[in-house]
């Protein structure tokens, strides 16, 4: 079974390739299906695969450059992607980002702050996923009461409806984002992506998992928007991050080819999923990835507690993790076939009609 | 004129926060050591590819920058040439939260 395996030529150490694929596919589903470069999920499967640290940052941003760039390029044949939202919050996300990088490191020669930093992530995955449930709870009702006024709710109707509250600022300049079909202040995109990427800055993150949210429920943009968007800045930071973590002598290229080949093919899962899965299909999917997230980061936490059970709670949140690929990208998978599926026949009998 | 200004001073722009974008792609301070790839166990093109890292970085990089979006352009062309042979639209869907 020796031609499983690949020596990689600059880390020195014999992979198991097809295992870099399965989780090039497995994290370029799940990319393209929620918009996020999935950096929380590339590590612990890397680290299984026996893949040295020191790449392991630079080679899972290669790859997820790759992928986001295939997956933007088809939500933007969609109309999956508000470039000039992407623009404007590109600024934000980047300054914001560098203010909470130095925060960290000015809280950092105060003392250890890593424990206060992962108690601060939990909370915001906790408000996250109750943000996301809660909205679908919300929905629910409201179906429920037009449906019993005899009614039905519009397919773009949503549960709650906080960004209605935030598009009452009028500071200008006021923007026009045709995609998004959203009217606002530049200055609420703009403090929306500071304040996402001064939380992924301090957080160490690199955002996709806070700015989807935010796209939707403060800003407005539909779901599959908010998903391309995300991801065009996915590409754009992750590309130049390719550029320096290679220069620095951190990419392992042959390992990411290896899982491009992978993610490539999952990226167009993902994002041809979007099709056929409806924006709510889409959020509730992800709520649930946020939780598994959360455990997994409350399974950090433990260890610093419990000593003792640091090895039991590491390799319950690395099993948790991939666990969690392993289904979301099943469920998606599935998902897509049976849309695809459903269109083709549509289609053909749609044909059969025409020629009867 | 006014739309030329807008240009350069968005490109300046976005040239200067470009170091910044690398953290926020997920990335994090990186510690200054050199590795150096040992390529005596390596042939053929494993083999140059090592030596390419150990000899330069800069063209290393170049390469590294100009084959990730190549491979990713390439194998998402290929996959859509198959969904479409397939049937599956690829040009357009419905905007539907529910």
């Amino acid at each position: 079974m020796e031609w499983l395996y690949i020596l990689m030529p600059i880390a020195g150490v014999k992979i198991f390739w097809p295992g870099l694929i399965i989780l090039g596919i497995g994290v370029g589903i799940i990319g393209g299906f929620f918009g996020m470069g999935g950096a929380w999920m590339v590590t612990p499967g890397l680290n299984i695969l026996g893949f040295p640290m020191a790449f392991a940052i630079g080679t899972d941003i290669a790859h997820m450059a790759g992928k986001s760039l295939i997956s933007t390029m088809r939500h933007g044949k969609f109309g999956n992607v508000d470039y000039k939202l992407g623009m404007i919050m590109l600024v934000g996300t980047v300054v914001g980002f560098e203010v909470g990088a130095q925060m960290i490191m000015w809280l950092e020669r105060l003392g250890s702050v890593e424990k206060v930093v992962r108690v601060m992530y939990l909370i915001l995955l906790s408000l996250i996923a109750w943000m996301v449930f809660h909205d679908v709870a919300v929905k629910k009702r409201k179906e429920r009461e037009l449906a019993a006024a005899g009614l039905e709710a519009d397919k773009l109707a949503t549960g709650v409806e906080w960004h209605k509250t935030f598009h009452k600022i009028k500071i200008p300049p006021m923007v026009h984002l045709h995609a998004a079909g959203i009217y606002c202040s530049a200055w609420l995109p703009i403090l929306v992506s500071f304040a996402t990427g001064w939380l992924a800055g301090i957080l160490g993150i690199g955002g996709g998992l806070i700015r989807m949210p935010s796209l939707i429920y403060i800003l407005g943009c539909p779901t599959h928007v908010a998903v391309g968007t995300d991801l065009f800045e996915v590409m754009i930071s992750g590309l130049y991050g390719a550029a320096t973590y290679t220069y620095k002598g951190r990419t392992e290229l042959v390992a990411a080819i290896i899982m491009l080949i992978g993610a490539s093919v999952g990226a167009q899962v993902g994002t041809v999923a979007t099709k056929y899965i409806k924006g709510y299909g889409i959020r509730i999917v992800f709520g649930l990835a946020v939780i598994g997230c959360g455990i997994s980061v409350a399974l950090k936490i433990v260890p610093t507690y419990v000593p003792s059970i640091k090895t039991i709670c590491d390799n319950t949140s690395t099993a948790l993790i991939l666990s969690l690929v392993a289904a979301m990208s099943v469920y998606i998978f599935v998902k897509m076939v049976q849309g695809a599926k459903q269109e083709v026949a549509a289609k053909k009998a749609a044909l059969a009609k025409q020629a009867g | 004129m006014r739309k030329i200004w807008k240009k350069v001073i968005g490109l300046g722009a976005f040239l200067a926060m470009l170091p910044q974008m690398v953290l926020a792609a997920g990335g994090g301070p990186v510690a200054p050591m050199v590795i150096v790839a040992d390529t005596r166990k390596l042939e053929g093109i494993m083999k140059w590819w090592g030596d390419l890292y150990n000899n330069s970085y800069v063209e290393f990089t170049v390469l590294t920058v100009v084959l990730i979006p190549l491979i990713g352009v390439v194998f998402g062309v290929l996959a859509d040439l198959i969904m479409t042979h397939i049937g599956i639209d690829l040009k357009s869907r419905e905007l539907a939260e529910h």
